[in-house]
């Protein structure tokens, strides 16, 4: 069963268009990334799966409720991890959890798990200003986790981590596999080649070539990921 | 619940930020303790405890517009709104649980205000849970003065609009410092237009225990609030969803 359909999405902003007629089937439970050059569209595409953008044309499905006709019942099964870190300061960490349980009617074991899958209860009680920018990404993600999402957007989850903080998250995110769609986005391409079962990759608001890591590599007649990425995704790639 | 949780989560986020506590507090009653003082050290009366306690009282609400729309503003720039944005929670879900934390923060800074001015001679009367009440309307204008700003402006702008703008605004046309009539002509006109002298007035006359001249003065603020906080709703909605 596929868990996202995107059937023609476009957005046009001022007539100028940022993401053109995308088609993509993602499999319940696959994790997608979707790389990009800045620009790309990508973050236009999540804000539009995410009901935070009207399309301009086109619609999404997210398990079987179109985010232009019915964003509601959408809002109730998908989640998003920012690409900014997305908590409230003033709060600790777990009653940042305590909020969203409480906005996706929650239980209080629901928080009581998620913290414990993150390692978060040593920092509970701690403001969550006050935690490092490590512990912050991964609260922030645990707050998209108390929901229990069928479908998840996670927007460059490890932006400006260290390398340690960096692969614990990467663990975090393969314990979701298999049970939660996701939708990545990423810079870093290792990243992606670690983690994803398939990766899109954008250009000029087109989705320009979708495969597994190694099918990309085929496609662009490289060796390395990174070199078919900058084949499929830079310049020439529009023409 | 959604509303429920978002309001406990903003009461806390307000409770924590020493400049609520500063400037919701303690402002007020500097104003209070100082006008006071001057007042006995001058020959006139000008600022009486019967004249000046609902005053002060409602140039403390300024502050509820500075706290929501600088909550709003910073919410809006971070991405946590963006987070809630795409949760089940509606623009009403939003709006209240931004406005229903601070209404009874609002309540308990006038009768704060109130309790100092009893302390420094204002004679205690069963009037004076209604001066509370008569300032709602005042609050609920003030909080979505604020709002109406977070949802147009970012946090440091609003810091301008509400923390400077609409405190001086309302300390020179709510007849607070002076009486309105000692001007006179176009500018009592426009204050008499504006809520801010009727909250002020309102809140005199349930001081004084004058029933019928309270309802016209909470009439004139309670529109005004409305009207302000429709404006509110409307843009936040637009604010809300990208088009």
């Amino acid at each position: 069963m596929n868990a996202i359909e995107i059937l023609g999405l476009t957005k046009e902003y001022g007539g100028r268009r940022v993401v053109d007629k995308l088609e993509l089937s993602i499999p319940a439970g696959e994790l997608f990334a979707l790389l990009g050059v800045n620009g790309a569209g990508k973050s236009t595409t999540i804000k539009m799966l995410s009901c935070l953008t009207v399309p301009t044309e086109g619609d999404a499905q997210l398990m079987g409720h179109s985010v232009r006709r019915d964003g509601h019942a959408a809002k109730e099964i998908l989640a998003v991890s920012p690409q900014e870190t997305a908590i409230a300061p003033n709060l600790t960490a777990l009653e940042n959890l305590e909020l969203m349980a409480g906005v996706y009617g929650r239980s209080r074991e629901r928080v009581d798990q998620v913290m414990e899958r993150l390692d978060l209860a040593r920092w509970a009680k701690a403001r969550a200003r006050t935690l490092s920018g490590g512990w912050q990404r991964r609260l922030s993600i645990a707050m998209a986790l108390v929901s229990q999402p069928e479908v998840l957007f996670l927007d460059e989850p490890t932006l400006g981590l260290d390398v340690l903080a960096r692969r614990e998250l990467w663990g975090v995110i393969r314990g979701l596999k298999g049970h939660t769609t996701i939708i990545l986005t990423t810079h870093y391409l290792e990243e992606a080649e670690a983690l994803a079962d398939r990766v899109g990759v954008m250009n000029q608001g087109r989705l320009r070539a979708v495969g597994t890591a190694e099918e990309l590599k085929a496609l662009a007649g490289c060796d390395s990921f990174e070199d078919a990425f900058v084949a499929l995704a830079g310049e020439g790639a529009a023409s | 619940m959604r509303m429920r949780a978002f309001a406990k989560r903003n009461l806390k986020e307000l409770l924590r930020d020493p400049l609520t506590l500063f400037f919701g507090l303690g402002f007020p009653l500097v104003l209070l303790v100082l006008m006071n003082v001057i007042q006995r050290n001058v020959p006139v009366h000008i600022f009486e405890l019967d004249t000046l306690a609902p005053g002060i009282a409602l140039f403390g609400l300024t502050f509820m517009a500075l706290f929501s729309g600088l909550l709003l503003a910073k919410d809006r720039s971070s991405a946590f709104l963006a987070r809630l944005a795409a949760s089940p929670m509606t623009a009403a879900d939003f709006l209240l649980g931004y406005l229903l934390p601070m209404l009874p923060m609002a309540a308990g800074q006038t009768a704060i205000c109130l309790g100092a001015a009893v302390a420094l001679g204002l004679p205690l009367s069963w009037n004076l849970p209604a001066v509370v009440l008569s300032l709602i309307p005042s609050a609920l204008l003030f909080i979505a003065l604020g709002l109406l700003c977070g949802a147009l402006f970012n946090d440091k702008q609003v810091g301008g609009m509400c923390g400077a703008i609409l405190t001086n605004v309302t300390a020179w046309l709510a007849g607070i410092w002076f009486d309105l009539s000692l001007i006179g002509g176009p500018f009592q006109a426009v204050a008499y237009a504006l809520p801010f002298v009727h909250g002020v007035e309102g809140a005199k006359a349930a001081l004084a225990g004058d029933w019928t001249a309270l309802p016209g003065h909470l009439l004139w603020v309670s529109l005004w609030a409305a009207a302000v906080l429709g404006l509110a709703v409307g843009l936040f909605r637009r604010r809300l969803v990208e088009r």
